[in-house]
């Protein structure tokens, strides 16, 4: 755009700079606030009131949230899930993905409307609770990963992405007969890596927050993942609200304890976020617009 | 004689087109392997469940299922428009809803316009930077980290309150204060990722249309009301008919985190009372029954908003 260099025009642009500047700040504050609340005692914590970078850092809350097995624990369970499941979604999304994006596939169309059939319109909680029930996935982390295995939308991505590979490229492959499976893990997923790439971090990130999933599914405390333990140590300590689900009424943790527990279970995303950030935006125009 | 003929010619064709559709099947059978898990998976987790919902017009029991329960016909639906709980659920989830549309909705487009006025890349690319990443944060965090700042004991927002010399506010706790903590966390953490969508219509918008509109005098308000707005209109409404189709769908995880028994009267909403009353109480069949009535209206504001959106010359959703 031209520089616009008349009064109201250079106004303007300092108001929407400021304002632009303050929603970023707003975002950011609340992370930062936290960083440096758990790197800082909790006396500390107590005195200064205001403080946003600590002046006297500590390690003390995160001894003390690893002093325990419980957090090493969840995080393990979290790790897991998210590794197996993302491997199990990727896997069977590319492989459908595949199927779909292929135009001489007899009743692709009909495949293809029951996908999106079930973004409009889907059976529930209680039917869904009731299946896996039924499959004996109750408290197993198979229940964790395999109800929400496919992300329909993620599903809608991939497809639109391979049906942009030029078909020649595997015409000809077929001539020098290659196999559908040859096509697929030779040619097609060679060059969709940026898909492949942003479309695992999607699944890596909804495993890593699953939380729904655990509450339904997992009634053994011992196999919680890390989101439900979190919930545990700042919500409801925090809401107060011990009749409901807390057994024992236990003093509530000290704020840079609870906030290190926050950094824990946040850290994981902190850290492929930069790999995420580089390609989602072109994958989720995609996912949105074409449908 | 003549008509035979035409019935065996047409034998002959059918055969043909029969074979020839054999042998494409066939001859795509490894597409069909692939296929296979991807279709498993949309049928056990997502058809079978539809199936189930016929639990909603019986009295479900676990050990007899769905094929040995008794039939009890429309009794699960009457209960729930007699049930004066389900009027203040309905209600709870239709002020979420409505505040959700009025306080959320428009922020993503006015920031997107404010961004697309921002020359300096650098800005622009940090500030996506920073606003995109809530989105990525569970519930349980973002409820966390606003907990660990409004809490009474020790949160730095109260603590600033008491500074300034006013009484503390429970925030936490406070009927007065779910929605406004609920909606001001969907706006923190979905404000920034509703951007993309605009931003991508917006940079489609042809350039010249903006040298034009300063020809004739035009100032950057003026463009944005004139120009950038029209331009995006069809975004605007596509999200607006799939936000309107997700009336009920305010997320369980949210509301859930948020609830307590304090706030339960303006916080149960149609998610969360299914889960209490289904899961928790065993009230399986009526609360399918909630459900199905839920996703049902859902797909009905859908089609009808769509409808709408294409009378007004829309392109609608599908």
């Amino acid at each position: 755009m031209v520089e616009d260099k008349t009064v109201g025009g250079r106004m303007f642009g300092i108001i929407n700079y400021l304002l632009l500047t303050v929603i970023g700040l707003i975002t950011v504050i609340p992370f930062v606030h936290v960083v440096a609340g758990s790197f800082t005692t909790s006396a500390e914590m107590a005195a200064k009131k205001f403080v946003i970078i600590p002046t006297d850092w500590s390690m003390e809350a995160y001894r003390f949230i690893f002093s325990t097995n419980t957090i090493f624990k969840a995080m393990g369970v979290s790790i897991g899930t998210t590794l197996v499941g993302t491997i199990i979604s990727m896997f069977i999304t590319a492989l459908m993905a595949y199927g779909l994006s292929r135009r001489d596939v007899d009743g692709r169309k009909v495949i293809m409307f029951m996908v999106v059939f079930t973004m409009l319109f889907h059976g529930g909680l209680v039917p869904t609770f009731l299946v896996v029930k039924e499959l004996g996935m109750i408290d197993t982390y198979a229940a964790l990963i395999l109800p929400s295995a496919i992300s329909a939308f993620n599903l809608i991505i991939l497809k639109n992405f391979f049906q942009n590979i030029p078909e020649g490229l595997e015409e000809s492959a077929k001539i020098d007969g290659c196999s559908d499976f040859g096509i697929l893990f030779r040619i097609v997923l060679p060059l969709s890596m940026p898909a492949i790439a942003t479309i695992s971090l999607f699944y890596a990130v909804t495993y890593w927050n699953t939380y729904l999933s655990a509450i339904l599914y997992l009634n053994e405390s011992a196999k919680w993942p890390i989101q439900v333990l979190l919930r545990q140590i700042v919500v409801l300590a925090s809401g107060m609200d011990h009749s409901v689900d807390l057994d024992s009424v236990t003093p509530p943790p000290a704020q840079s304890i609870k906030m290190a527990v926050i950094v824990v279970a946040t850290l994981p995303i902190l850290a492929v976020y930069p790999f995420l950030q580089k390609h989602f935006a072109k994958g989720a125009m995609i996912g949105s617009i074409k449908g | 004689m003549q008509e035979v003929n035409v019935a065996q010619a047409g034998r002959v064709v059918a055969r043909k087109q029969s074979s020839e559709l054999g042998r494409r099947l066939w001859k795509n059978k490894w597409i069909y392997v692939m296929l296979l898990p991807g279709v498993l998976y949309f049928l056990i987790f997502k058809y079978i469940p539809m199936y189930g919902l016929i639990i909603s017009f019986q009295n479900y029991k676990p050990f007899k299922g769905i094929s040995g329960s008794e039939w009890v016909g429309l009794e699960h639906f009457q209960r729930l428009f007699t049930e004066p709980d389900f009027f203040t659920i309905l209600s709870n989830t239709l002020i979420l809803f409505v505040m959700n549309l009025v306080f959320y909705f428009p922020i993503p487009i006015i920031m997107a316009l404010m961004l697309n006025e921002v020359k300096s890349d650098f800005f622009k690319k940090t500030f996506q930077t920073i606003v995109y990443l809530p989105h990525f944060m569970s519930w349980v965090i973002i409820v966390s980290i606003s907990f660990v700042m409004f809490t009474m004991d020790g949160g730095i927002i109260n603590d600033i309150i008491e500074y300034f010399g006013f009484e503390k506010i429970n925030f936490l706790l406070a009927p007065e204060w779910f929605r406004p903590m609920y909606i001001l966390q969907v706006i923190w953490r979905e404000a920034g990722w509703g951007t993309i969508i605009y931003l991508a219509a917006i940079a489609s918008i042809d350039p010249q249309l903006y040298e034009a509109a300063r020809m004739d005098g035009a100032g950057r308000l003026r463009q944005m009301w004139h120009i950038t707005l029209p331009a995006i209109r069809s975004v605007i409404i596509v999200l607006l008919i799939l936000k309107i189709g997700a009336v009920l769908e305010l997320g369980f995880e949210h509301v859930y985190l948020l609830l307590n028994s304090m706030n339960r009267n303006v916080a149960e909403i149609i998610d969360t009372y299914v889960y209490t009353a289904g899961l928790k109480q065993g009230q399986f069949s009526y609360s399918a029954a909630i459900g199905l009535f839920k996703s049902f209206i859902g797909l009905a504001l859908v089609m009808l908003v769509n409808r709408i959106a294409k009378k007004m010359g829309e392109e609608g959703v599908y």
